[in-house]
């Protein structure tokens, strides 16, 4: 254990706040759903981690279903979003506005 | 070298993340979105977890990038957006410094005392058995239930994005779909 925990934890927090800042600042869906991943890619990496410092399995236990849900989600949203897209060309986070008041 | 390849990584992570963030164009975002998916398997790998970044490597920057790429293609959106214009004034500050709080807040609440809490039950991660071996025995006994739960929730989205992603078709459900496409599209 020559590098310490905390290094990837701090990674993984910097990580986390790239793709949140990514989430509020984008307007494309596609973009601001790769910025999802983004943050489930910093916990992944904080739970691997936490899992080496207290020497449980049970941390790549969660981030492997946490791959498996990703995954599930992906194929979800990207349907949303072909279904959005069909019935309009340009589709940015500000036209998808229907229930607005 | 433990250092050089956790700092080669790290860089290789956060520079991805940031052109995700940046670029103009989608299909750039997702390449780069490929080069940080790298960087966090060569992270797992460094961490004993070899299976999860053999995973990590084949379900996220094999399947999910490629679907990404795909719906772009798909979807003709390859080109340029214009990121100067900003709708909503002063959002991008407001962002900028909501994502300082919240690394701020995460380090802070973390802490000096970064891991702590009881050992669970689960099962070491040292030993003699392989990585694979354990993370198997502990999916295959203790978490049995959940995985078996991980197969319907797959069965359901893919369901769901078949039902989404299908056109409607106009001559079986017409009487029911008709008025509502007239109508968005009388809305536009």
């Amino acid at each position: 254990m020559s590098v310490p925990g905390a290094w990837y934890l701090t990674l993984a927090a910097m990580l986390f706040t790239i793709g949140a800042i990514g989430v509020l600042v984008r307007r494309n869906v596609l973009v601001m759903f790769m910025c999802i991943e983004l943050m489930l890619n910093a916990v992944n990496l904080t739970f691997v981690t936490f899992a080496r410092m207290l020497d449980d399995i049970g941390g790549q236990v969660v981030v492997f279903f946490v791959l498996v849900v990703a995954a599930a989600e992906v194929v979800v949203g990207l349907g949303i979003i072909v279904a959005i897209f069909r019935r309009r060309t340009q589709a940015t986070a500000d036209d998808i506005s229907l229930l607005k008041g | 070298m433990d250092k050089l390849v956790f700092f080669v990584a790290g860089a290789t992570i956060l520079l991805g993340a940031g052109f995700v963030v940046i670029s103009r164009n989608p299909i750039h975002a997702a390449l780069s979105l490929v080069a940080t998916l790298f960087g966090v398997a060569v992270l797992f790998v460094e961490q004993q977890a070899h299976f999860l970044a053999a995973v990590q490597v084949i379900v996220y920057a094999g399947a999910i990038v490629v679907l990404f790429l795909f719906v772009i293609m798909l979807l003709g959106v390859d080109r340029d957006e214009d990121i100067a214009r900003d709708p909503l004034i002063g959002q991008r500050p407001l962002a900028l410094v909501a994502g300082g709080i919240v690394l701020f807040e995460v380090l802070v609440l973390a802490g000096a005392q970064w891991a702590s809490g009881a050992r669970s039950v689960t099962g070491p991660l040292s030993g003699e058995t392989s990585n694979v071996e354990k993370l198997a025995r502990a999916i295959f006994t203790r978490y049995l239930l959940p995985f078996e739960a991980t197969s319907v929730l797959l069965v359901i989205a893919v369901i769901g994005a078949v039902v989404l992603a299908r056109r409607s078709d106009p001559l079986s459900s017409g009487e029911v779909r008709a008025p509502d496409a007239e109508e968005a599209a009388a809305a536009q």
